[in-house]
């Protein structure tokens, strides 16, 4: 039986850039970042919650040749690559200090549904988003 | 090279982010092609080559979605769902949506109930494809130039 998720991942056009984005603009932190030759472990998780770490993940050798990760880069900008999804307790707060740190892309501002309130952003390479605010009686029902 | 190819596509992105985000306004696709950063006909084209179909496309299906969407989680009469979803006339509506899914709103709305997935899933996943066999492209985008694929 398997018993969490650990390590989910998100591919990047650049890390670096993705952490700032992730760490800076977002709001998560970052967990792992250990260098190993040319490869670089690095991670993002919710502010104290390490059970689940996002790895971003760069396309490219020896992982992909150059032509197939020039593909990966393709359709990540093309923002065919999926995405995640986060919960917040308060979206409209969140989304006036994604603003404030110089946020612009929003696929949906926070609108109001019957399972809550949520909004969609899109990283710096075209990756969603997406962070809900559950409605109150779900979320406690769920806790 | 690469990187012009994909600064370029995230850019088309942003157009199309735009009209899914915007997609209950009137909106002219000079506009749209201005998040962008291009003029209408290098918009119109790049945009269907990057993604497979006209913009004007792309936001007839987003619109349809949307309607169905609302046919199927609310009460709404489909008169209501037309005018909700962006069209600004009943008949371009019903027209759209017959050529998009082979039947009228009314009808699909008796086929289908509330679906249990999460909404935003739903808008992503559930743009409907182009009913094989139906003819395409009307305008009320201003964009209907060419004859497109299913």
């Amino acid at each position: 039986m398997i018993n969490r998720m650990s390590v989910t991942s998100v591919w990047v056009l650049d890390k670096e850039e993705a952490l700032d984005f992730y760490v800076n603009k977002l709001g998560l932190e970052k967990g792992s970042d250990i260098k190993q030759g040319t490869y670089r472990w690095l991670t993002v998780r919710v502010p104290g919650d390490p059970s689940v770490e996002i790895s971003l993940e760069q396309p490219g050798p020896p992982v992909q040749d150059e032509a197939t990760a020039a593909q990966l880069r393709e359709l990540i900008s093309k923002g065919a690559m999926g995405g995640v999804v986060f919960v917040t307790d308060d979206v409209r707060g969140l989304y006036e200090t994604l603003k404030k740190r110089g946020v612009t892309d929003f696929t949906q501002e926070p609108a109001d549904n019957f399972y809550g309130t949520d909004m969609g952003i899109r990283d710096p390479f075209g990756n969603a988003i997406r962070i809900l605010q559950p409605k109150k009686a779900a979320h406690a029902a769920k806790a | 090279m690469s990187r012009e190819v994909e600064a370029f596509n995230r850019r088309l992105l942003r157009a199309r982010d735009a009209m899914d985000r915007a997609y209950a306004e009137p909106l002219d696709v000079r506009a749209i092609a201005a998040v962008a950063h291009l003029s209408e006909a290098h918009f119109i084209r790049s945009f269907r080559g990057v993604f497979g179909e006209t913009p004007h496309r792309y936001l007839q299906r987003r619109r349809v979605e949307r309607s169905m969407f609302l046919l199927r989680e609310t009460d709404r009469s489909v008169t209501d769902i037309c005018f909700d979803v962006g069209f600004t006339s009943r008949g371009t509506f019903s027209r759209t949506f017959r050529e998009i899914m082979g039947e009228a709103p009314s009808d699909y709305r008796v086929g289908h109930g509330p679906m249990v997935a999460p909404p935003c899933f739903q808008m992503v996943f559930m743009r409907p494809m182009v009913a094989i066999g139906v003819a395409t492209e009307s305008s009320s985008f201003g964009d209907a130039s060419a004859a497109e694929a299913p």
